[in-house]
């Protein structure tokens, strides 16, 4: 996929030719139904998340809002002993699963949001370093991605918090759960940016612009930031929007696993695995509603993913 | 080819180092086993023999030498939760992983190719429209939301399958299966296709991009030209050059099953490795959670070099070029 994305860079000059491909997109994006549909799809979920206090109905980390008595209330059904209707029915706490699920996002999405822009930092930085510097710093840094690609990113991730949560102390691990989940989550996807990079890095090494800019003086580190990153960023972008689907899947799957978001700050991961107990006893919606929201999340960026991928690949036209 | 294997050799001892390394710090400097071991009421003289015990209180470089001797063995120390020898509790526990992981393996691997050549040769069908689309759903569906709802339709509403557990299982002295009750097959089913499905879809995908880029390729519109059956052209000429990129990835797959094994085992709590390496996580367990770490290693490194190999020995191209890389 890469290459094909550098392929396309080489061909391309800056300027009209630029904003012709931009318009190509933009076309391809109006004639793609699904790709319309779902940016909508995450534009409304994201939006409701960050404006989740304004939407929300209640605010469900407020104890002084919580009613015991509405614990179990089925969604759009009045509780049978306060009267009170709640959208998406509460949990056992008596919590409105909608809010519940607002907030959760947030959490969801603010881990994934932090964690892709962790590992896109640190990868573009180690694969400008590789790809410019070359030498045993090339090698070094490849060599360190190998290895960590031995191992799938959800297990990285795993033992990046285990150790994490061994050095925190106890009185601080829920605290700290939240940066931990995106250190941890972080730390084990920035491999393929780094190859990404490294690799449009060394098409663009060798052009007359970055000579023109040694000739003049330039300084390695500016000639990396100023000249190149500019050049390279667009696959970046492509693999970031598949990361935040990965990264919203890794969070949730980690907080349900026990190992993320702890039940006082819950993200939509935590949210299912309280639910997974009630499914047993027949209170579903307490389960249905986050999973069907974590879902519709990571299908429609995966979607836009999906799309922007094969609208760059000029081969798929 | 040579210098080649003994290059991939060589770097993946040095996979086994470094994790090995990561493992020890973990001993070494996270969290503190006493303190967890022993409860509130200790004095001074149990933490002293504890620590005695357990061989914290030599020097740095003596405790690594120790460990890498003692890792080479399978010999991991105490569990800090359970008190008991982590080689025991891993052994005990590995057959589970291994058969859930052999079943959910074979059935992603017929049934990714399967799907893969049929979504290919039928591109623009309605079938592989349909199949293309719903693998979406499934790349897009979390391992453990897959389980969840299988638990919720086949365990739950319908009643046929467990929910939990491994069934019954036969003791075979070094082994436990499951293969051999009833229950125990039965308990296999649900936890099998969760683990499996994830899978199927990323081979079933990759082997119908590989076959579309191959089916472009001109020896195969020779191959037409020449009068070939269709049948001939896909699977004679076609799907030989298609397995290529697929062993590779398979095999890296491989590695993957047992480590989303932990996703589904804590799913249907089922008694293997990956759920011994979770609660180790939630509890800091330090030795199990070093030792799962050298034993999942040692399986990926394995894994990677003997694919590596093969590879080299399926596409002759890579053996006149006289080197690949290593990516």
């Amino acid at each position: 996929m890469s290459d094909h994305q550098v392929e396309l860079q080489t061909r391309r000059t800056p300027g009209r030719f630029a904003r012709a491909w931009d318009s190509d997109l933009a076309y391809s994006f109006r004639r793609t139904p699904v790709a319309v549909v779902s940016a909508a799809v995450v534009l409304i979920l994201v939006l409701s998340a960050v404006f989740a206090p304004l939407v929300a109905p209640y605010d469900p980390f407020d104890p002084a809002s919580l009613n015991l008595m509405n614990g179990f209330t089925p969604p759009g059904q009045p509780n049978a002993l306060t009267g009170e209707t709640f959208f998406l029915g509460t949990d056992d706490q008596g919590r409105d699963v909608f809010s519940t699920i607002l907030y959760g996002m947030r959490i969801s999405l603010f881990v994934g949001f932090s964690a892709v822009l962790l590992a896109m930092v640190i990868g573009v930085v180690f694969g400008l370093l590789a790809g410019y510097v070359g030498g045993w710093v090339d090698s070094f840094i490849m060599r360190i991605a190998d290895i960590q690609l031995t191992f799938p990113a959800i297990l990285v991730a795993m033992l990046i918090f285990g150790i994490a949560k061994g050095i925190t102390p106890p009185e601080y691990r829920d605290q700290m759960a939240i940066w931990v989940l995106i250190l941890a989550i972080g730390l084990s996807d920035w491999v393929q940016f780094a190859r990404v990079v490294r690799g449009a890095t060394l098409v663009e090494r060798s052009r007359d612009y970055v000579l023109a800019a040694r000739l003049v003086g330039q300084r390695p580190f500016a000639i990396m930031i100023r000249h190149i990153l500019p050049n390279v960023l667009n696959p970046v972008l492509v693999i970031a929007t598949i990361s935040l689907a990965l990264a919203i899947i890794a969070e949730a799957t980690l907080s349900f696993l026990g190992v993320g978001a702890p039940p006082t700050r819950p993200s939509l991961g935590t949210l299912i695995r309280i639910g997974q107990g009630f499914m047993f006893s027949g209170e579903w919606w307490i389960l249905l509603f986050p999973a069907a929201t974590l879902l519709a999340l990571a299908l429609a960026i995966n979607l836009l993913g999906d799309w922007l991928r094969d609208a760059l690949n000029p081969r798929l036209r | 080819m040579l210098a080649y294997i003994i290059r991939r050799v060589a770097q993946s001892v040095l996979v086994l180092l470094i994790t090995g390394f990561v493992a020890f710090s973990m001993f070494s400097y996270v969290g503190d086993p006493v303190e967890n071991m022993l409860g509130q009421e200790r004095t001074q003289a149990d933490v002293d023999r504890l620590r005695e015990q357990l061989g914290l209180d030599q020097p740095f470089v003596v405790q690594y030498a120790k460990f890498l001797g003692q890792a080479v063995q399978g010999n991991f120390g105490l569990s800090y939760r359970q008190g008991r020898p982590v080689s025991d509790i891993l052994s005990e526990r590995l057959p589970a992983t291994l058969e859930l992981a052999a079943v959910s393996g074979l059935m992603a691997l017929a049934g990714g190719i399967g799907l893969g050549i049929f979504t290919a040769i039928r591109r623009r069908g309605v079938g592989a429209n349909v199949i293309m689309t719903l693998s979406l759903v499934g790349v897009s569906l979390p391992t453990f939301l897959i389980g969840i709802l299988l638990i919720y339709v086949f365990a739950v509403q319908l009643g046929w399958l467990p929910s939990f557990g491994r069934g019954e299982v036969t003791d075979l002295g070094w082994w436990t299966t499951g293969f051999l009750t009833v229950s125990g097959l039965k308990a296999l089913v649900l936890p099998a296709i969760t683990l499996g499905l994830y899978q199927m879809t990323l081979i079933m995908r990759l082997v119908r991009t590989e076959m579309l880029e191959v089916l472009r390729m001109d020896y195969i519109r020779f191959a037409r030209a020449r009068g070939l059956r269709e049948r001939a052209i896909n699977f004679r000429h076609a799907l030989k050059n298609t397995l290529v990129p697929v062993i590779t990835i398979t095999g890296l797959q491989l590695g993957s099953i047992i480590a989303f094994a932990i996703i589904t085992e804590t799913v249907f709590q089922w008694p293997g490795v990956g759920l011994l390496f979770i609660n180790a996580i939630q509890f800091v367990d330090i030795p199990v959670m070093a030792a799962y770490l050298m034993m999942i290693s040692v399986m990926f490194v394995a894994i990677n070099l003997v694919v590596d190999l093969l590879y080299f020995a399926i596409d002759p191209r890579l053996r006149v070029d006289g080197r690949s890389g290593g990516h």
